[in-house]
């Protein structure tokens, strides 16, 4: 006799039952499971995202170029097409006979109100080659504002203008470099995404100087005065921000909101013991020790408790009656003037001897007043460093005039908007590119609508800002380039995406392998004897037929 | 961040446009930049690269500037009178369990114009911790006061504190009223204290938050009385350590490197039986007239040692054996420093014996009773004597006398068997032999024990003693805690008893804590009062009155205001087998994997019905037949 299991192939209704069970379980089963289960990605723009991967900036500068009288020939000038050009012309040689009684700030001002620049162009004024306005060894004068002057070379008057303008081009190119950007200044900003290769030192050490990118600055100076017995020390802070810093933290407005506090520390001592050289009756720091003093001491500046912006620290440190006066020395083992020494990214201490003033027969404490204006003028300094303000070494021929109250001049701020722009482009895409690799790479991670949406708004806005820069306009290019960021900052660092992050593929299959393997064991054994049976019955009819 | 390298080209072309037209972006600096103010700083010229060295070693740069060399500092110059203050105060008082009860207070003022509208971007600090400062000004704090205690306060043991704490943390807040989203600012504000304090105030949310209509009045200036702007939370469990310590003497604005912080060890402060410490910051009047305010920065420290039973019973200290330290100097940028010894119970030295003896004696009316004080000033320099070190000790030379027992006193149990029901009594105690007195009686309770409200009793002497004012918010599930306030008369010399019972709640599986066994904590019970005092208290503002018996504000000379807190529960609460989740998925498997195994059969299998098989009399014939050999049978 036989036992039901050996009848079950026997007949076909077993047979399409298990394939119908088997197909049920298909078709509706596993989406069905694999639709519960899954987790909630949304849509992100992938593909714009790998073209920002390899990103291809232009930056383009609006040039304007005036020629003065006695530059250019009648017919030359003939040949412009546009004719308020000319009015322009005429006014810069109204203004010149003033000019040549005082050729400083007020011609460049006078130009200034001339043209009315916007941000990111430059203008040239193009000046004959006699002209008394200039120095004999000058050839390019830098203003304050967005405008240089140009001693042309001698033109020939059979030229045409395209040709006189070509023969403009190598000096108009310094100019810019000089006055917008140089190839150095974009590849540092860049230095986060390309490999630093022919990168010169010095490039080097102004990028690593500056402090990176970010929407906002906390600027913090801090007297440390390690002996309040000895000397009760008082500082004008609040008038010396508001003359030396404030002026310069206005013309920065554009690229960041800087928040100043100062604080007073009491007991706050080196990490390094100064050495007595008796040479000079002083104590002295040498160089290499400088790295180790800061450590006891930023333990106790502490950090912003109500922003996350990076701090910028300025401390001013006024040594003990015991270890006075106390110099700096550099690698070279010379004194350094200023007394005063900085680290890139983090700040900068001057150390200020008061030793002088303790008098024979003073009472402890010493009341003593810090005088501001030299310790504010080496902070301007060190701040300037610190926010990128790069010091340019200009071609020779070329005079800058010194920026003057503000601290900075306009095509300063012009040069540190072009980098910070590209930086942030930079810094934004491999933002956006990295979180959408993460994103890409594990399968775990919940997209809610909210990433989705920023990390599509830092798309749309660095393609806008890169657009922007195209086109010249710095301005809306710096402005598209920071929410750029704040969007991809906000979508990277976005908590929710961790949620699911850690939940191991063991666990998972621990919790599905009491039920999954009880139902599939059947039907699988079931498929594989119907196949098995199939070719068997294939088999057999070929035997016969045959 | 996984930073993603990729070749990127760089294409700069320079247009160079040749003629002049307008551009469309917009200028960031207006034109008419007038320049006549040409007074420059100082020449500086700088040049931060000295050539030809390795980056990566010299990340140190000296600075380089040509500075202006006139040296203008003179002495005798104007100095812009700043008011801020500083004041410490160190008051020891021998209890009468022989214990030693020390208490710090350091005093900060901060003279600043806070209350003008449109705050400045700068601020300067000068005493006060710029990090409450900055939090001050972010948040638009009225008054924050905040406090990490490790022990109990044992009241009926050693009287009442000077600034009194529930166990654990405790935070509460008044925001200015032009706030206008208070519990974000409450939520940040937390986590922002979490991070200076390095405690987990980060888990006070909105489960354990209320706003209290009338027990936490501001202490400082400014009437404010929308609670609404208020928020008060505790963190009954929060054990507070060294880590808790060194932030909170961070504040200080010497440190622990002078003056009385110079105790401050944390190995000897941490071995006691009550350690507190706490931060109050407040408005205050600067004078008498109010003309000048300022922000008030008071933190204390509270510590009870005990010696008596630690140290086989003798009653002899030092401040060397308490805080292993002696004094050497007072900090120099306080305006006030002394040393309190509470010598009430020795009026002719016959108890016991300080010794450096100072003719040097302070009374002061502290919390209802005349106290006489021996007072060290840590300025003077006669202070230190020769040794150029103070340290105080006091002998015993008889048994000390009875205690003055606290005026009121309250304690708090949870009654019941079983883990569906209980029932919390509040027990509080009324000694003053012939005066009644109200008491606001504040309860916060969270949301997994479910008050029923209408078994709330109030009895004293065995009667039932009517609220005369009632403030009660229902908890709501996962959002906010129970808020009970009453303002209960209590009877002279009495016992009143407040009961409540509850129901304890099924939490979900991921909302027990780590330890569920342990139990949940439920936060003190406050019970504020104006108790009547024995002797007049002094109304008047003085500058120079002690800090100890200056924090909270006397409004009338009969009473004086007293805060207690009661113990903080420990609640059992029914806990699931934590493993369920995994059991229940196991189970429902197995079932499900059961019936579709036999549905699959029934549905895939065919069953005939099979021959009757022959009767064994046949069977047996037949088998018989096969050993003989002959046919079988059909």
């Amino acid at each position: 006799t036989l036992g039901p299991h050996l009848l079950l192939w026997t007949c076909p209704r077993g047979r399409y039952a298990a394939l119908a069970i088997a197909a049920v379980v298909i078709v509706v089963g596993i989406p069905l499971w694999w639709k519960t289960t899954e987790t909630y990605r949304a849509w992100l723009p992938f593909s714009e995202i790998s073209e920002l991967d390899s990103l291809q900036l232009q930056l383009s500068v609006d040039i304007e170029v005036v020629f003065s009288r006695g530059t250019l020939t009648p017919e030359q000038q003939k040949k412009f097409p546009l004719s308020h050009v000319n009015e322009k012309e005429h006014q810069v040689d109204v203004s010149i006979p003033e000019l040549l009684t005082s050729p400083s700030t007020e011609a460049d001002l006078s130009l200034h109100m001339l043209s009315e620049s916007s941000c990111g162009s430059v203008v040239v004024y193009v000046i004959p080659e006699t002209a008394a306005l200039l120095p004999e060894d000058v050839k390019v004068y830098v203003g304050q504002r967005r405008t240089a002057l140009l001693r042309s070379p001698p033109f020939k008057s059979s030229w045409s203008l395209k040709e006189v303008l070509s023969n403009l081009d190598v000096e108009v190119e310094q100019v810019v470099s000089t006055m917008s950007f140089s190839h150095q200044d974009i590849v540092a900003a860049l230095s986060d995404r390309v490999r630093m290769a022919k990168v010169t030192k010095e490039s080097m050490a102004d990028s690593m100087r500056a402090i990176k990118s970010s929407p906002g600055y906390e600027i913090t100076f801090s007297l440390l005065n390690p002996d309040p017995r000895s000397h009760s020390l008082h500082w004008d802070i609040e008038g010396a921000v508001q003359s030396c810093i404030q002026p310069l933290l206005n013309k920065l407005a554009p690229i960041a909101n800087f928040s100043v506090d100062s604080q007073i520390l009491y007991y706050a001592v080196l990490g390094v013991n100064p050495r007595f050289d008796n040479s000079v009756s002083a104590y002295t720091l040498s160089a290499d020790s400088l790295s180790h003093v800061i450590n006891p001491v930023e333990a106790r500046l502490g950090s912003n408790a109500a922003s996350s912006n990076p701090v910028l620290n300025f401390l001013l440190y006024v040594p003990d009656s015991h270890h006075s006066p106390l110099f700096i020395r550099d690698h070279s083992k010379r004194e350094v003037p200023s007394n005063a020494f900085h680290s890139p990214r983090w700040g900068g201490i001057m150390v200020y001897n008061v030793n002088e003033m303790y008098g024979p027969e003073a009472e402890r404490p010493v009341d003593i007043n810090i005088n501001m204006a030299k310790v504010m003028g080496v902070f301007l300094a060190q701040l300037r460093l610190m926010l990128g303000v790069q010091h340019t070494h200009p071609p020779t021929g070329f005079v800058l005039q010194s920026p003057g109250s503000a601290g900075l001049a306009d095509w300063e701020l012009d040069r540190l908007l072009w980098s910070r722009s590209v930086e942030n482009i930079a810094t934004a895409s491999t933002t956006i590119t990295s979180l959408a690799q993460l994103l890409d790479q594990i399968g775990n991670i919940v997209i809610n609508d909210n990433i989705a949406q920023q990390v599509s708004s830092a798309v749309t806005s660095l393609q806008s800002a890169v657009a922007e820069l195209e086109a010249g306009n710095l301005a809306f290019a710096l402005q598209y380039s920071r929410e750029a960021i704040l969007a991809s900052e906000r979508a990277f660092f976005d908590p929710s995406l961790l949620h699911l992050l850690y939940f191991p593929d063991d666990q998972k299959f621990a919790i599905y392998i009491p039920l999954f393997l009880p139902m599939c064991v059947p039907i699988v054994l079931s498929l594989l004897k119907i196949v098995s049976e199939a070719k068997k019955r294939r088999a057999d009819k070929q035997a016969k037929s045959d | 961040m996984a930073a993603h390298r990729c070749g990127l080209s760089v294409v700069c072309i320079l247009i160079f446009s040749s003629l002049a037209h307008p551009s469309s972006c917009d200028t960031l600096e207006k034109a008419n930049d007038n320049t006549a103010t040409k007074r420059r700083i100082s020449e500086v010229n700088t040049d931060g690269s000295v050539a030809g060295e390795d980056m990566n070693e010299r990340q140190w740069q000296s600075t380089d500037v040509e500075v202006n060399r006139s040296d203008g500092t003179k002495n005798g110059e104007t100095f812009a009178p700043a008011k801020d203050q500083f004041q410490e105060e160190l008051v020891i008082r021998p209890l009468h369990s022989g214990d030693i009860y020390a208490s710090f207070q350091f005093r900060t003022l901060w003279d600043t114009d806070f209350l003008q509208e449109g705050q400045k971007k700068v601020s300067h600090y000068r005493l006060f911790p710029k990090s409450l400062g900055q939090v001050l000004s972010k948040f638009s704090v009225q008054e924050l006061h905040i406090s990490f205690t490790q022990g109990f306060w044992r009241t009926m043991q050693w009287g009442q504190p000077f600034i009194p704490s529930p166990p654990g943390a405790e935070l509460w807040v008044w925001f200015h009223d032009t706030v206008s989203d208070v519990d974000g600012n409450w939520k940040e504000l937390t986590n922002v204290l979490s991070g200076i304090f390095c405690a987990s105030l980060n888990f006070i949310d909105m489960t354990n938050t209320v706003q209290p209509s009338a027990s936490f009045k501001p202490l400082g200036l400014g009437n404010a009385t929308d609670h609404r702007f208020l928020r008060y939370a505790t963190l009954p469990r929060e054990i507070v350590c060294t880590e808790n310590l060194t932030p909170w003497k961070k504040l200080l604005p010497c440190g622990s490197k002078a003056g009385l912080a110079v105790l401050m060890k944390s190995e000897k402060l941490f071995h006691s039986s009550f350690h507190s410490q706490a931060v109050h910051i407040r408005p205050i009047c600067q004078d008498e007239q109010c003309t000048s305010k300022a922000w008030e920065l008071r933190q204390t420290l509270n510590v009870v040692f005990d010696h008596y039973t630690s140290g086989q019973g003798k009653k002899e200290w030092s401040l060397f054996k308490m805080f292993s330290r002696t004094l050497t100097e007072a900090c120099p940028l306080a305006s006030s420093s002394k040393v309190y010894v509470d010598i009430t119970d020795n009026p002719e030295g016959e108890l016991f014996e300080l010794s450096p003896a100072t003719p040097l004696l302070s009374q002061a009316v502290v919390l209802g009773d005349r106290r006489t004080y021996s007072v060290y000033d840590l300025t003077r320099a006669e202070t230190f004597g020769q040794l150029r070190s103070f340290n105080l000790l006091l002998r015993w030379k008889g048994d000390s006398g009875d205690m003055l027992r606290p005026l009121l006193h309250a304690e708090r149990y949870v009654a019941g068997f079983g883990l569906q029901t209980g029932e919390i009594h509040t027990v509080i105690y009324n000694n003053h032999p012939y005066r009644a007195f109200p008491v606001l009686l504040m309860d916060s309770v969270p949301w997994y024990l479910q008050l029923y409200i209408h078994t709330l009793t109030v009895t004293s002497k065995s009667r039932d003693n009517k609220p005369s004012y009632i403030h009660y918010q229902p908890a709501k599930d996962r959002h906010r805690p129970h808020l009970l306030e009453m303002l209960i008369q209590l009877p002279p010399h009495s016992m009143t008893e407040v009961t409540v019972q509850f129901e304890r709640a099924l939490l979900k599986w991921t909302e027990y804590t780590p330890d569920p066994n342990h139990g949940f904590y439920v936060g003190s019970s406050v019970v504020s009062a104006l108790v009547p005092s024995m002797v007049a208290m002094s109304t008047n503002f003085t500058q120079d009155q002690p800090l100890f018996s200056s924090f909270v504000p006397v409004k009338e000379e009969s009473s004086y205001f007293v805060r207690v807190y009661t113990e903080p529960l420990l609640v059992n609460l029914p806990t699931p087998d934590f493993s369920m989740p995994y059991n229940v998925i196991c189970l429902t498997c197995t079932v499900v994997a059961v019936g579709y195994g036999s549905f699959y059969n029934l549905l895939t299998r065919t069953f005939q019905v099979d021959e009757p098989s022959p009767p064994l009399a046949k069977r047996l014939a037949n088998f018989i037949r096969r050993i003989r050999g002959v046919p079988l049978l059909a």
